[in-house]
């Protein structure tokens, strides 16, 4: 099984890295484009192929070490 | 004084921290790879700048859990002196020795100039050597030294004391134009709640011998020394 974790900035935090691509966006000539956060995507390939104890054993590295929850959120999605 | 200094695959600054040691103590500090699961009887635990494992993931988190860390957590909770400058205050801000985090420049820049830094506590084993409200020069090198907390923690750590320096100008003004970085109310270095964990992002230990420019930093090694 994999497991896609989405890793993305809290709300209220500042993302000078976002902005930068929104700058670079509207200097392309992309108009309309009303904001950009950058984040991260990691894909773990898992043994195990029960979802439940997949899902418990990846919000535990998220929160060890995937993500930091002082800035950061994470979203899980098994694909199997 | 006995010290530790933790060397992590990607650490550049342990030698300039060695010689910053030596000079306010006299004594050598011995450099602790960061594979060991134990540690030697220390006065002072140093977490050092440079790249740990090429800032992968984000800065300091994968240093912050490698093998050595859960002995470094201990002795700092039974109150042995920690010191984490730079890369080092990244991994003791994702140990959650101390609050917040560290984010990218504001600019997105790297930085690497000497900045001038307020002492806003002296009362500290850390700053115990200057002056209240001195105005230090030191340099600054890092590209994630944007320092970030919630409202609510930010008052906390100004109410208890514990902005230990904040980026200032020549004549010790906290202005956006002299913030390097971003950080928040100009937040350069913080103490955690038992005064014995100190992170900051500049570099003291560059500026203690006169051939580096100045011996600003000085006074940072010799109060831990006298602590000690």
């Amino acid at each position: 099984m994999k497991a896609r974790v989405t890793v993305t900035l809290k709300k209220g935090v500042l993302d000078p890295q976002g902005k930068a691509i929104h700058g670079a966006l509207s200097t392309l000539g992309f108009d309309g484009v009303e904001g950009v956060r950058q984040g991260k995507l990691i894909e773990i390939e898992l043994a195990d192929g029960d979802r439940e104890s997949a899902r418990r054993k990846v919000e535990a590295m998220c929160e060890k070490l995937l993500a930091n929850t002082v800035i950061e959120n994470y979203a899980i999605d098994l694909v199997n | 004084m006995k010290s530790a200094i933790i060397l992590f695959p990607g650490t550049n600054r342990e030698r300039d921290m060695a010689a910053a040691l030596k000079r306010a103590s006299g004594n050598d500090p011995l450099i602790v790879w960061h594979g060991e699961t134990s540690l030697p009887d220390v006065d002072l635990i140093v977490l050092p700048g440079g790249f740990s494992y090429g800032d992968y993931l984000r800065c300091g988190a994968i240093a912050a859990n490698s093998p050595v860390m859960p002995e470094v957590i201990r002795r700092a909770k039974a109150g042995t002196f920690v010191l984490g400058v730079c890369n080092g205050f990244q991994m003791l801000t994702e140990t959650g020795l101390l609050p917040g985090a560290l984010m990218r420049n504001a600019s997105l820049s790297f930085v690497c100039r000497d900045v001038h830094l307020k002492v806003e506590n002296t009362q500290t084993p850390f700053t115990s050597a200057y002056s209240a409200g001195q105005v230090i020069r030191v340099p600054v090198a890092h590209g994630d030294g944007n320092y970030f907390a919630d409202a609510e923690t930010l008052d906390r750590l100004e109410g208890e004391g514990r902005v230990v320096v904040r980026y200032c100008d020549d004549k010790g003004a906290v202005t956006e134009a002299a913030n390097p970085n971003g950080s928040q109310r100009g937040i350069a270095g913080i103490l955690n709640e038992a005064g014995n964990v100190l992170g900051m992002m500049p570099h003291p230990e560059d500026m203690t011998d006169i051939r580096q420019g100045g011996l600003d930093g000085l006074p940072l090694f010799t109060s831990i020394a006298s602590a000690a």
